[in-house]
């Protein structure tokens, strides 16, 4: 540090709900950002003592060291399930899951359904970042036409891998949930915009409303093989043309 | 005749109710307040009288989309410290497989019935025991033991529901009610225990219930480190030799001077006790091994007596499951034949007898 | 415009380059130095041109900087 902050305000530090614990994601990945977010959020809300975070399977495994909150770490794919369980057992607990796309998309696209589906008054956040990052980088079910993967290395072919599942798309089918949006986190309006859909999101469930979704488009530059920058560019440019950002539905 | 309008009742009173009533309205006594479960054969009364009667109770019934949702169900629940509870057959008993090796590296408390079905693959909806390895040799992945009660009568599948609950909270494991479809669907006179009373119990200090003016509550069977893997496994391996020291339960029938011992559980007990009592009166000395708990096995029991037997006579539904822990404590002690059917075929009393007459002298 | 002041964390920084993209006023710039983690930390370079605005920290993917800026002037609105 080498200016003086004495006579001036703070005007952004970690979100209380944070531990100090470092975060093991990559450099420049988004699961970081997401995080910050959701712990400011539930700072704004003052909820942190009802909290409980259900950790995925997958980079965000860790999910459960990054709160100052109760959690559970679940079998992968099951965590809308599993926070189905743990609000209807204590619904006056704020339940959050948070998921990347083959555990949401792939292995979970049951749960991911029936939660919306039955209207579970939960918020589940949806990491999609078009690859298996903690294995390693394999193809997930939204990973692009002609996107190379560790399995599909001559570039996903619809002929025999399909393509890219658009899933806040199936959730705003249903009739129940209350608030279904897609957003991202690659410049500063994206992440003002992802700011105020996290704590809609959180907001409707603390007033009762039902299931909300925030799918949040988000970058893997290790196993896009691009630098942090280009990695934000390519979902500015490309992503968003398969994934559409905005509100799905807003029942709120 | 079945009044499904049972639930919550302090006062015991004796009914004519199906196996299956019995196993949910046992674990509504005893407190559950949740309840998960996909639908399957044999199992349905015990789905219809959750259906019926929790949500006018107050508590939770979900029907979930598949029997993998439920028991993700209960894995939430269980966390959070209520008494909670899952029912399916054994295809749906196998895809909870991974849930409940979760449930168990988790230390959480649950109760999972398995009314036993025909098998391997779809199989049919007649009883059989061919589960026996998947529930007590450990169906899901890891080294992990559910507590695993075996009734062999409805009021016996009552009462064993309610000591589940107990000792899945005593033991933050999961427990297991092992029947099968003949004591689901038949009916018997059973008088219903009192209800708990769960404001009773003693707190889940460990449950994700918000962490207010505490430290976060982590609930977790994973960690990185080989070390501290090796150390959440021996506190589970610490937990399960308590257990075999404490919970083993078994019941024995003319056994003093048996020189053939029949070793059977669930319904085929019963259908044994016929069979003692039929062999008795040739002037046939043969005696009766029932074991309640399957794991923890009772071994040491079972050894004492085939010290003093000539033979063990396993019989069961299915290939030898309890066939191999029977050999396991009788070892050289005594012969240790076999008679099994397969497919959902029962056993007649008649069919044993034959059998029994064979080891004779 | 206001001044501001951020602060980054250098144990926490990844060395990711999205503050140094985030920042409009070209504050910031890779230092050249490794913390413990191997990592070429993020530093401030123009303090002078810093007015505290934080889309740097909204984007830092460690939460690895605080931002601090001038407490605005009585009967202004601080937008300088």
């Amino acid at each position: 540090m080498s200016a003086s902050v004495e006579g001036l305000v703070k005007v952004f530090e970690r979100p209380k709900s944070l531990t100090d614990a470092k975060f093991t994601y990559c450099p420049g990945c988004h699961h970081g950002i997401i995080t910050r977010i959701i712990a400011q959020t539930i700072d704004e809300l003052g909820i942190a003592e009802r909290t409980v975070g259900i950790a995925p399977v997958g980079c965000s495994v860790f999910a459960y060291l990054w709160y100052r909150c109760d959690a559970l770490q679940v079998a992968h794919g099951r965590a809308s399930a599993v926070a189905t369980g743990v609000k209807r057992a204590n619904p006056e607990l704020v339940v959050f899951s948070y998921q990347g796309d083959g555990d949401f998309a792939s292995i979970g696209t049951a749960e991911s359904i029936h939660a919306a589906n039955r209207g579970e008054n939960i918020t589940v956040i949806f990491v999609n970042n078009q690859v298996y990052g903690m294995t390693g980088g394999e193809m997930a079910p939204t990973s692009l036409v002609g996107q190379v993967t560790t399995t599909t290395p001559e570039g996903r072919n619809p002929a025999g891998f399909g393509y890219p599942i658009r899933f806040s798309e199936i959730i705003a089918q249903l009739d129940a949930p209350v608030y279904v949006t897609r957003q991202a986190v690659y410049d500063t309006r994206r992440i003002m915009d992802t700011e105020k859909a996290v704590k809609k999101a959180f907001r409707l469930q603390v007033e009762g409303r039902g299931y909300s979704l925030v799918e949040i488009l988000a970058t893997c530059p290790t196993n896009w093989h691009m630098a942090p920058g280009a990695a934000n560019r390519h979902v500015a440019d490309v992503v968003t043309e398969v994934f559409p950002l905005g509100d799905l539905v807003d029942r709120g | 005749m079945s009044d499904r309008k049972l639930g919550g009742m302090a006062v015991a009173e004796r009914q004519l109710l199906r196996g299956n009533e019995v196993i949910a309205e046992a674990a509504i006594r005893a407190g559950c307040e949740c309840y998960f479960a996909y639908p399957i054969t044999p199992q349905a009364e015990l789905l219809e009288h959750m259906a019926a009667n929790m949500e006018r109770l107050g508590r939770t019934f979900v029907q979930a989309e598949s029997e993998v949702a439920a028991i993700s169900m209960v894995y939430g629940a269980a966390a959070v410290g209520v008494r909670v509870m899952t029912s399916s057959s054994s295809p749906g008993i196998s895809l909870k497989q991974e849930g409940i090796s979760y449930l168990a590296g988790s230390n959480l408390p649950a109760v999972i019935v398995n009314v036993v079905r025909g098998g391997p693959g779809l199989g049919n909806i007649a009883p059989s025991q061919c589960d026996y390895f998947q529930a007590t040799k450990g169906g899901g992945h890891g080294d992990y033991h559910m507590i695993v009660l075996a009734p062999s009568t409805v009021p016996e599948a009552g009462e064993l529901t309610m000591l589940a609950f107990d000792l899945a909270d005593r033991y933050l494991t999961p427990v297991m009610i092992l029947a099968d479809g003949m004591l689901g669907q038949m009916m018997e006179p059973v008088e219903l225990p009192e209800a708990v009373d769960t404001s009773s119990l003693p707190p889940k200090e460990w449950a994700t219930t918000g962490a207010k003016g505490r430290d976060p509550n982590i609930v977790l069977s994973f960690d990185l480190d080989p070390q501290v893997l090796k150390a959440m496994n021996l506190v589970l391996q610490e937990k399960y030799r308590r257990i075999e020291a404490a919970e083993v339960r078994y019941e024995t029938m003319e056994i003093d001077d048996a020189e053939i011992v029949i070793a059977a559980y669930g319904t085929i007990a019963r259908i044994a006790k016929t069979v003692v009592k039929q062999a008795r009166a040739e002037g046939l000395k043969v005696g009766l091994f029932r074991p309640i708990t399957v794991w923890p096995f009772p071994y040491e029991p079972l050894r004492a007596i085939a010290t003093r037997a000539e033979s063990v006579l396993t019989v069961e539904m299915s290939a030898g499951q309890m066939l191999e822990d029977v050999r396991l404590a009788v070892a050289e002690r005594a012969d240790t034949p076999f008679y099994g059917e397969l497919g959902g075929v029962v056993p007649t009393p008649r069919a044993i007898l034959s059998e029994v007459r064979k080891h004779v002298g | 415009m206001p001044r501001g002041v951020v602060v980054i964390d250098r144990e926490r920084c990844k060395g990711c380059g999205l503050c140094i993209s985030a920042c409009p006023q070209k504050v910031l710039a890779f230092s050249g130095e490794r913390n413990r983690g191997g990592y070429d930390v993020a530093c401030v370079v123009r303090p002078e041109a810093c007015v505290g605005c934080g889309f740097c920290a909204m984007t830092c993917p460690d939460v690895a900087i605080e931002v601090y800026r001038e407490r605005p002037e009585a009967g202004g609105d601080g937008s300088g």
